[in-house]
């Protein structure tokens, strides 16, 4: 599989990316530190056989660096079979309701040009008859919930997109992979209590993996909050009122 | 309520404390006074002074960043870890250069200890395959070090605990094996005297030696136990498969300190010594089972209770004899110290490291639940370890006192003012180096 990925160095997208490189799937990484990203390629290098791994500038912050982003991708693969998205920024919704220009900076990367990203993304890949675009979104987007009345407005945004998504193109063959990771140990949770059903970026990426070969529309990773979730969308809004989550 | 957040070794005795984690580790060592890997040092090497908030954690920055087929130079971010080695590196016919007892460590923490196992007496400590390491130094200048460039330093940092700096980047040489599984033996000894005998006469024909000791045992069966040894299988005696992972169980919850008490220690002991028949057993084994069998269990150290415990362990030296061992168990035996995990293993020579812990004799690690009398437990075992020309390791202490510590180390003086060259203020430092070094909290 020859694969464009977006946040392949940090995180859940790391772990993914490693699983990816060693089974012999070509990657190719898009992101916003060149330094970065080359370590990231040596990694993956020395963990898939030497298979070379390229690099290219892509900032979710600047609009005009995605489609360029992923004409480098296209071209020094030879082609697209799979493109992921794992990049987002994060912030707690204390710190997203004082700081605004935070949160003006989160709500453009996280929906408005995630999105433009995947319709950049989406285009190559139809024009080629298909593929699979994995975007990691969030449980977040699942429930209006206090401690992620911002951060979920987005993830409620690009999860609808995905949603469309799949039902407008699959009959042309895009497979769309929307992820909604619950709770996961990773630099960006570090320091945030940690609620029940955490889980590892390594056991996200096994799940995830399979995902993308079976072109499931929608995966809770660790899959336990997939009823989590089922749950919390089931309360009554007189009960989300008075409960924390 | 938010409970406050605290900070422990493998050991499970806490400290208030954080760990700071990000992959960009070069970052978040810039403010730190010390860093820390995966926290399986036992004691209290990887927390934070006293009064300090927060360590910073490597265990994100696990990049490798090179590695040459031809020559096995690995080259990795700190915090990549042994048992992400293992993985990558056995089915391609590599392997760590050293075998300690758990593979949930990082190159940084091996660097750190300097750690050794069960192939010491032929291959050394890790420091002697390190070449070289990228630090991160009190100043906050980045320097790359080695046998060639800032020798002293390299002296210095090689079972430094970290304290001459911050470890970003380690390269190490990995050797070749033939095949990814074990040729094991193992074989029950009767009492100390033979198990001494049967690891030097094991040593020259096997690169991996240790045993386990009922350290329970009293009388002419004193010291009895099992001991292990092995190499890797050549490629005609073993499967052509790769070895499997297997799967581990967890200790659940932190288990009531009466578990491990004297009676439950006596049984385990003594159904694990009689169950092992007939006295001498061979075998293919898995790599994991072999060298890692404690971290079959995840979470082992819950089994101690809620008031943790400590690992003891001491060198003896060889100029103090067969004798000394014995003297060691009859202490042990005669205070009462309970211990399901008695690791007796020969050491080689003395490596590069300052303050690396091995020297040529023999190595007795014990794990002690901690109860009131562990303070004079240790005690009683240092000044016993002195007296015999011993040395304990850093690694694992959490009650050796100082002026203890300066008896066992000559080459302290050494290393202290290497470490006072780079780090005049003494500005990084842990809670173990305020204890036991006399470091400013």
């Amino acid at each position: 599989m020859r694969v464009a990925f977006l946040g392949a160095t940090k995180g859940m997208g790391r772990a993914l990316a490693r699983r990816m490189a060693e089974r012999g799937d070509v990657l190719f990484l898009l992101g916003r530190d060149p330094r970065d990203l080359e370590r990231s390629a040596r990694d993956l290098e020395a963990r898939g056989g030497s298979r070379r791994v390229g690099t290219a500038r892509c900032d979710l912050e600047h609009a005009a660096t995605l489609g360029p982003a992923l004409d480098s991708a296209e071209a020094a693969l030879g082609g697209l079979d799979a493109v992921v998205v794992t990049a987002g920024l994060f912030g707690t919704q204390d710190r997203l309701e004082t700081d605004t220009a935070l949160l003006a900076r989160l709500l453009t990367v996280n929906f408005a040009h995630t999105i433009l990203f995947c319709e950049a993304a989406r285009k190559r890949l139809l024009a080629r008859g298909g593929g699979t675009l994995c975007v990691f979104s969030s449980v977040a987007g699942d429930r209006g919930r206090k401690p992620v009345v911002l951060y979920g407005a987005a993830k409620a945004g690009l999860t609808r997109y995905l949603e469309g998504l799949d039902h407008r193109f699959r009959g042309q063959g895009l497979h769309v992979v929307c992820v909604k990771p619950g709770f996961v140990r990773t630099s960006m949770t570090a320091g945030l209590p940690e609620p029940p059903f955490a889980g590892d970026p390594e056991d996200v990426a096994r799940v995830v993996l399979r995902a993308i070969d079976r072109g499931t529309p929608v995966v809770y990773v660790p899959p336990i909050w997939r009823w989590v979730m089922l749950v919390i969308r089931l309360l009554p809004r007189a009960v989300m009122r008075r409960v924390g989550f | 309520m938010p409970r406050a957040k605290t900070l422990s070794g493998w050991g499970r005795i806490a400290v208030p404390g954080a760990e700071i984690l990000s992959e960009d580790f070069e970052r978040i060592t810039k403010d730190a006074v010390l860093s820390r890997g995966l926290g399986r040092s036992y004691g209290d090497s990887s927390l934070p002074p006293p009064g300090q908030p927060s360590v910073a954690g490597s265990r994100l920055a696990d990049r490798i960043l090179s590695f040459d087929e031809g020559t096995g130079v690995l080259r990795a971010e700190a915090g990549f870890s042994l048992f992400e080695l293992n993985r990558l590196f056995w089915p391609r016919g590599f392997c760590a250069p050293v075998a300690p007892g758990t593979q949930f460590i990082t190159l940084g923490g091996m660097v750190a200890a300097d750690v050794h196992g069960k192939n010491h007496h032929r291959d050394g400590c890790f420091g002697k395959h390190v070449v070289s390491v990228r630090l991160r130094v009190a100043d906050g200048r980045i320097v790359e070090c080695s046998r060639e460039a800032e020798p002293d330093l390299f002296r210095a940092t090689l079972g430094g605990m970290g304290l001459t700096g911050h470890l970003l980047e380690v390269e190490c040489r990995l050797p070749r094996i033939p095949s990814p599984w074990i040729r094991a033996e193992s074989e029950r000894v009767h009492d100390i005297d033979c198990f001494i005998e049967a690891l030097k006469e094991s040593g020259p024909h096997w690169p991996y030696t240790m045993g386990w000791i009922d350290c329970l045992s009293r009388g002419p069966g004193m010291g009895r136990g099992i001991l292990t040894r092995g190499r890797w299988a050549e490629p005609g005696e073993a499967p052509a498969a790769v070895p499997r992972r297997k799967r581990r169980p967890k200790v659940p919850v932190v288990l009531p300190g009466w578990v491990i008490s004297r009676l439950t220690v006596r049984v385990f002991n003594s159904l694990y010594f009689h169950r092992h028949v007939p006295r001498l057993r061979r075998g293919l084994i898995h790599p994991e089972s072999f060298f890692y069998p404690l971290d079959m269990i995840r979470d082992w150290n819950r089994l101690y209770g809620p008031r943790g415990f400590t690992q003891y362990q001491c060198v003896l030296p060889e100029a103090a004899g067969h004798g000394a061992a014995r003297r060691f168990l009859d202490l042990l035996t005669r205070r009462g110290g309970a211990s399901m995990l008695c690791v007796i293993k020969d050491c080689g020579a003395e490596g590069l490291g300052l303050l690396s812990f091995p020297k040529p004799g023999i190595s007795i690690a014990l794990d002690i639940p901690v109860r009131d009398e562990t303070q004079s437990l240790v005690d009683a075992l240092n000044e016993l370890v002195i007296a015999e020309g011993g040395r304990v390791y850093l690694a694992k202490d959490q009650f050796t006192r100082p002026e203890h510590f300066r008896a066992m180390e000559p080459r302290l003086a050494e290393w202290e003012r290497i470490r006072r060259q780079w780090d005049p203020e003494g500005r990084l430092r842990s809670a173990q180096s305020v204890r036991i070094l006399g470091d400013r909290p």
